[in-house]
C-alpha cells in the first residue's frame, strides 16, 4: 500500500500506484495520475480513457488493448505511442481501474 | 511488492523462437510476444522450419491442431488420423479462443507488429523451401540468419517454442 499527495489530502494506492477506491478518481486526479508515469495527457489520451472507463462501466471488466482497437476503434499503434512501456497497465492506472486480467 | 516490479531485474527484451506448425506450436509464442509488449517488454520474433507457416500468406489461416501424436487431446492417436479430425479440433478450439478474445493467427500477427514488435523468418528454412520475401505476410520485416538473430537478441532473454 501507498499513499498519493493530492490537494492537500492523500490518495491510498496499492503497491503498482493503481487507486485503491475508484471513487477517489476524477480528471484533474487523472492529470496527476498520467504525471507519475511521465505522460501529459491531450486530447488523444482523453478518448482512451473515457472508453475504457466506459466499457468498465458498462461491462465490469478493463478492456483489453484488443478491446480498445475492435470496440473503441484506437489503433494499437497509437495506444502504444500515447502509453509508452506497458500500454494497457499504464491507460489502466491513469484511468482510475484495475490492472487488465486478460493474456492478450 | 513482487520482485519483478522492481526496476533492476525487469525483463526488457525477449527474442522467441516459433520452430513449429501447429496451431498449439505457433499460438503460445504469439501471446508471449504481444503480452511482453503489453508489458513495455521489447519483443522478436523468429519464425524458424514448420513455425514459418505462421507468416507465409497462403498457409498462416490454414493452421490446425495436431491430433495425432498428442496426448494431452486425449484422443487416441488412431482416431486423431481419421479424415477431418483435425479440423474439428481446430475449429472447437478456435471457437474456445474468440470468446476470451485471442484472434485468428493472421489479425494477431498484424497486431503484435502494430505493436512495435520485430517479426523475422529463418535465413536456414527460407533457403531450404525455396521461399522469398513475396511469400511472407507483410509484416515479416527481414530474412535474418542465425548469427543476425544472436545479434538482435543480446541483452534479453530467449525462449523456444
Amino acid at each position: 500500500m501507498g499513499q498519493l499527495a493530492y490537494n492537500d489530502t492523500m490518495i491510498e494506492v496499492n503497491d503498482d500506484g493503481f487507486l485503491v477506491n475508484a471513487d477517489d478518481w476524477n480528471e484533474d486526479l487523472a492529470g496527476v495520475l498520467a504525471q507519475g508515469e511521465d505522460i501529459t495527457l491531450t486530447d488523444e489520451h482523453w478518448k482512451v480513457i473515457n472508453f475504457m472507463r466506459q466499457e468498465f462501466a458498462e461491462n465490469g471488466k478493463v478492456p483489453s488493448i484488443r478491446r480498445l482497437k475492435k470496440a473503441g476503434g484506437i489503433p494499437i499503434k497509437d495506444i502504444y505511442r500515447l502509453f509508452p512501456d506497458g500500454p494497457a497497465k499504464k491507460a489502466a492506472k491513469i484511468a482510475g481501474l484495475s490492472k487488465p486480467e486478460g493474456c492478450v | 511488492m513482487t520482485m519483478s516490479s522492481n526496476g533492476d531485474d525487469k525483463i526488457k527484451k525477449v527474442s522467441i523462437i516459433i520452430s513449429h506448425g501447429s496451431l498449439e506450436g505457433v499460438y503460445p509464442g504469439l501471446i508471449m510476444a504481444n503480452g511482453a509488449r503489453m508489458e513495455g517488454i521489447e519483443a522478436n520474433l523468429f519464425f524458424t522450419f514448420f513455425g514459418l507457416d505462421a507468416i507465409i500468406k497462403k498457409r498462416s489461416d490454414k493452421i490446425k491442431v495436431a491430433t495425432v501424436g498428442n496426448p494431452a487431446m486425449h484422443i487416441p492417436s488412431m482416431v486423431g488420423m481419421l479424415p477431418g479430425m483435425s479440423t474439428m479440433a481446430t475449429k472447437m478450439m478456435k471457437k474456445e479462443m474468440d470468446k476470451i478474445e485471442i484472434p485468428s493467427i493472421p489479425e494477431f500477427i498484424e497486431e503484435i507488429a502494430e505493436t512495435g514488435a520485430k517479426l523475422y523468418a529463418c535465413r536456414a528454412t527460407v533457403d531450404m523451401f525455396h521461399l522469398s520475401m513475396d511469400d511472407f505476410v507483410p509484416e515479416v520485416d527481414e530474412v535474418i540468419n542465425v548469427g543476425r538473430f544472436y545479434e538482435l537478441a543480446g541483452g534479453g532473454q530467449i525462449v523456444f517454442t
